[in-house]
């Protein structure tokens, strides 16, 4: 309970005269799930970027359960528990799901340097690769190739890939992006059902999934956090309504 | 001191060479992000196109200048048309193959119709020798080489800044998908842009008989200059490629005039060092 | 939750796909085959050894991690002038540790230039590996004293293999020296690509973007392979210079870089046997059309490239394996590499 699992502090970032992240201040406690909502071009998949590594900020810093990780490179934050996955898929088109996914496992497992042992060795990564992606009902599709996968599968590739790093913090980057509305409310169903002990940041434009699943919200305009509060509080708050809702809402 | 000015004037013809070979390459793969290493085969035919012209039909050298330069850019154009277009959504590795081949078949072509001896081409009296200036030694045809090349970077800057055609081009080597947005026909200027670029490839492949020579293996030695100014000078400036191949052109001169013992080592070691410190080129903005 | 397949089976299933099959078997008897049927060839034999083990070390780097290289003869030469310069300057010409030391100096330059290599892709990475490879060309071409400059590199004795066995003026020796470099390495090859670490390479090839985000240190993916092919690259220069007894500035030249790279196009990347039968095919022909003005050979070259990419994207082999009847050349893949036709 005492520090948080994971802090920003003053984050931006600006990309010429454009200010993509300003000054942004965000705790998520462990175990908690948040959505991280706003219109178009708020700035919330910069966030992630900027979470993540994938760019640096100008200034501000990252604490990963009060660790500064602020000068670490993506994949050293992955090691540390910090994963996302990708609003649009970033997958590996010709590995099955099963590999793909025990190349994740391998890569926790810092056994993907081994060139001397053949994959058969490693039954244990294979084993563990299969069982997440039966966690998250693959059935019969595990051995399939990842571009050969309907859409909806590859969307759970996408959380699978990133499960497989055992994370202890989950940045999901619209994780239904696409996706039909009876369908992504299937994958929120799975996404409800990870372990409490992982926390979840999650990137939404349908309301009724956020309302239904995040603990917690928070509301980006242009870079900038507007209010952080429960569902029930940013569903009263004006200034939500007026920036946000009052614009008639968005689905999928 | 003296030599030292010849060599400063030497290379700085040279580098206007070099930049007569790059610039076309420069900017359509701005543009289209299309790895060409067939552009120096253009560069080649321009120069074959004035032996033949000069040697066979005994044209002046001057006159087949413009006669390189459009047989090179209708060759080109042609062959992006027939095969290059298909090819600008391939991987780089595709597109270094398909123009490596064209490279080939260029070489080979070029060696059955013409041999594989060095070729020289007759001059007119007047551009010959050269004359003296403070104590430096000037060639006439290198001057005359320089100022061609100082026109062709003018008309080309003036062209891109203030016509139409300059502005389409702009707008689809900054943000192609934008510029296609706009309404822009993409595909249409680039192969327009491409054969320009390819024939004035062409001009440099005539215009470097004198100075450098001219055999089968045209294509694939200046490949490497001309890479090496486009990367230094940056996708898509013609600013850029300019001041990169000054500079490539008075060390390279300089080197071999200094240090002969180091060969062209100190150019490729530039090269590199200047890639490390800036992929996207000295002047490039991406 | 439960697990709808017993894992065993999925264990075994990629077992199944890394087994060493029966063809592999024939195909290198059929590399014996030039002892008996061709024993006025086996220069010639030994020679396309030595272009297979190159075009398998280039495969390791742009058929499975994905790096283009335009440079790829800088670790031949530089593997090749290490065992010659031994002999000619430091006396020493003892084949077995020349070839190690000639490995170790490759491994070494292919490490360092890894450091440099690996940040880049596009024609950023093309350029950067040109000019490694045009630079060590001149370096070998000015220090005349060490590489003997474009005279190369004279006066090379290869000492008795293993103490017993001298080349001989027919190249049985030579040949089955090359013979046995290569498929050592061909072994080592193959397990890297059915590793851990080949997956990891498969990894960086098919999405390089998203190996960060599952915690993969690509950059230090990118620098081992970078230097394991260098070794190997190396290792196959190393035999040239010990059965030819000489080495030219061409094992540095743009050219050899160009070749092997055509070769493994033909034969097909990803997939280790297309480099080798790639080579085997570009060497038979070249030789038997040497009779040709060498540039025409390249006049038909060229045009075989371009039909490739034009016409078959995943070269001889990949082409091949679309054929149902050859259903084969599909399982000798080794782990497939199931490109998009």
């Amino acid at each position: 309970m005492s520090t948080p699992a994971l802090v920003t502090r003053a984050l931006s970032k600006s990309f010429g005269s454009l200010a993509v992240t300003q000054n942004v201040e965000i705790t998520v406690p462990h175990g908690a799930r948040y959505a991280l909502i706003g219109p178009n071009g708020a700035g919330k998949t910069t966030l992630i970027n900027l979470m993540t590594g994938l760019i640096k900020p100008d200034l501000g810093s990252i604490l990963l359960n009060g660790e500064d990780i602020s000068a670490l490179e993506p994949d050293a934050r992955v090691k540390r528990g910090l994963t996302r996955t990708f609003q649009i898929n970033q997958l590996f088109p010709n590995l099955s799901a099963l590999e793909a996914v025990t190349l994740a496992v391998l890569e926790r497992q810092r056994t993907s340097g081994v060139w001397w042992r053949r994959l058969p060795a490693f039954g244990a990564a294979i084993e563990e690769a299969h069982a997440i992606l039966q966690s998250l009902r693959f059935g019969s599709d595990t051995e399939r190739v990842t571009r050969e996968l309907p859409y909806g599968r590859q969307r759970l590739l996408e959380i699978a890939l990133a499960l497989a790093t055992k994370p202890k913090i989950l940045l999901l980057d619209e994780p239904a992006a696409g996706v039909p509305k009876d369908e992504s409310a299937e994958l929120f169903q799975a996404i409800a059902a990870l372990p409490s002990d992982i926390t979840v940041l999650f990137i939404e434009h349908d309301m009724d999934l956020v309302f239904r699943f995040a603990s917690r919200i928070i509301v980006l305009v242009a870079g900038a956090v507007l209010v952080e509060g429960t569902p029930a509080e940013i569903s009263a708050d004006p200034r939500v309504r007026e920036v946000y809702l009052g614009k008639g809402h968005r689905h999928g | 001191m003296i030599p030292f000015l010849g060599v400063l004037f030497d290379g700085f013809a040279y580098g206007m060479l070099l930049f007569l070979l790059s610039v076309g390459l420069s900017v359509t793969l701005g543009m289209m992000n299309f790895v060409n290493l067939a552009h120096c085969s253009f560069a080649m035919i321009g120069a074959y196109v004035t032996i033949t012209l000069t040697q066979t039909v005994g044209l002046p050298f001057l006159a087949t200048l413009p006669l390189a330069f459009l047989a090179a850019a209708l060759v080109s154009g042609v062959l992006e048309r027939l095969l290059f277009q298909r090819f600008y959504r391939a991987t780089d590795l595709d597109q270094c193959l398909l123009t490596i081949g064209i490279v080939f078949v260029s070489i080979a072509v070029v060696a059955y119709l013409y041999g594989t001896t060095l070729q020289s081409v007759k001059v007119p009296s007047y551009l010959q020798g050269s004359f003296n200036v403070g104590g430096v030694t000037m060639g006439v045809y290198r001057l005359f080489l320089i100022a061609i090349a100082l026109v062709v970077a003018v008309a080309l800057v003036i062209g891109i800044e203030k016509t139409s055609f300059g502005a389409r081009i702009r707008a689809a080597v900054d943000n192609q998908r934008m510029a296609r947005g706009l309404g822009i026909d993409v595909d249409r200027t680039f192969a327009l842009t491409f054969a320009l670029g390819s024939g004035l490839a062409g001009l440099g492949g005539a215009l470097a008989i004198q100075m450098v020579g001219l055999d089968t293996d045209f294509a694939f030695r200046y490949l490497i200059y001309v890479l090496i100014v486009v990367s230094v000078g940056g996708l898509g400036s013609i600013g850029g490629s300019f001041a990169a191949a000054v500079l490539l052109g008075v060390s390279d001169v300089a080197g071999k005039y200094y240090a002969p013992q180091f060969g062209a080592f100190f150019i490729y070691a530039v090269m590199i060092v200047l890639l490390m410190w800036r992929p996207q080129g000295l002047f490039g903005r991406r | 939750m439960t697990i709808a397949a017993p894992p065993y089976s999925l264990v075994a299933a990629f077992a199944e796909r890394s087994r060493w099959r029966a063809i592999e078997t024939v195909l290198w008897l059929c590399a014996l085959l030039p002892f008996w049927l061709a024993p006025t060839h086996l220069q010639l034999a030994s020679q396309i050894a030595i272009t297979a083990l190159f075009a398998i070390s280039l495969d390791l780097i742009l058929g499975y991690a994905g790096i283009v290289s335009m440079g790829h003869a800088a670790f031949f030469g530089l593997g090749a002038y290490t065992a010659g310069i031994l002999s000619v300057k430091l006396g020493w010409g003892e084949p077995i540790s020349g070839l190690l030391i000639a490995g170790l100096v490759a491994g070494i330059g292919g490490y360092l230039s890894s450091l440099v290599v690996c940040r880049f892709r596009h024609l950023a990475l093309i350029m950067i590996t040109l000019g490694i490879g045009v630079m060590l060309h001149e370096i070998a071409n000015t220090s005349h004293g060490l590489t003997g400059g474009a005279d190369g590199l004279q006066g090379i004795r290869t000492w008795k293999f293993l103490g017993v066995w001298s080349l001989d003026i027919y190249g049985y020796v030579a040949y089955s020296y090359a013979l046995i470099v290569l498929f050592a390495c061909f072994l080592v090859a193959r397990r890297i690509v059915q590793s851990p670490f080949g997956l990891a390479l498969k990894g960086i090839r098919e999405n390089a973007l998203r190996m960060p985000a599952i915690g993969a240190p690509s950059q230090s993916h990118l620098r081992k392979i970078y230097t394991i092919a260098a070794v190997m690259a190396g290792m196959a220069g190393a035999v040239l210079a010990q059965t030819t007894e000489t080495v030219s500035l061409e094992v540095l030249s743009f050219q050899r870089s160009a070749d092997v790279l055509v070769m493994l196009i033909l034969g097909g990347t990803g997939r280790l046997y297309g480099g080798m039968i790639g080579a085997v095919i570009y060497m038979l022909a070249r030789d038997h059309l040497s009779g040709l003005n060498p540039q025409y050979w390249y006049f038909w070259i060229g045009l075989l490239l371009i039909a490739v990419v034009t016409l078959l994207p995943n070269g001889i082999l990949g082409g091949l394996a679309r054929v149902r009847a050859l259903n084969w050349i599909r399982e000798m893949r080794l782990m497939p590499r199931r490109r998009a036709a």
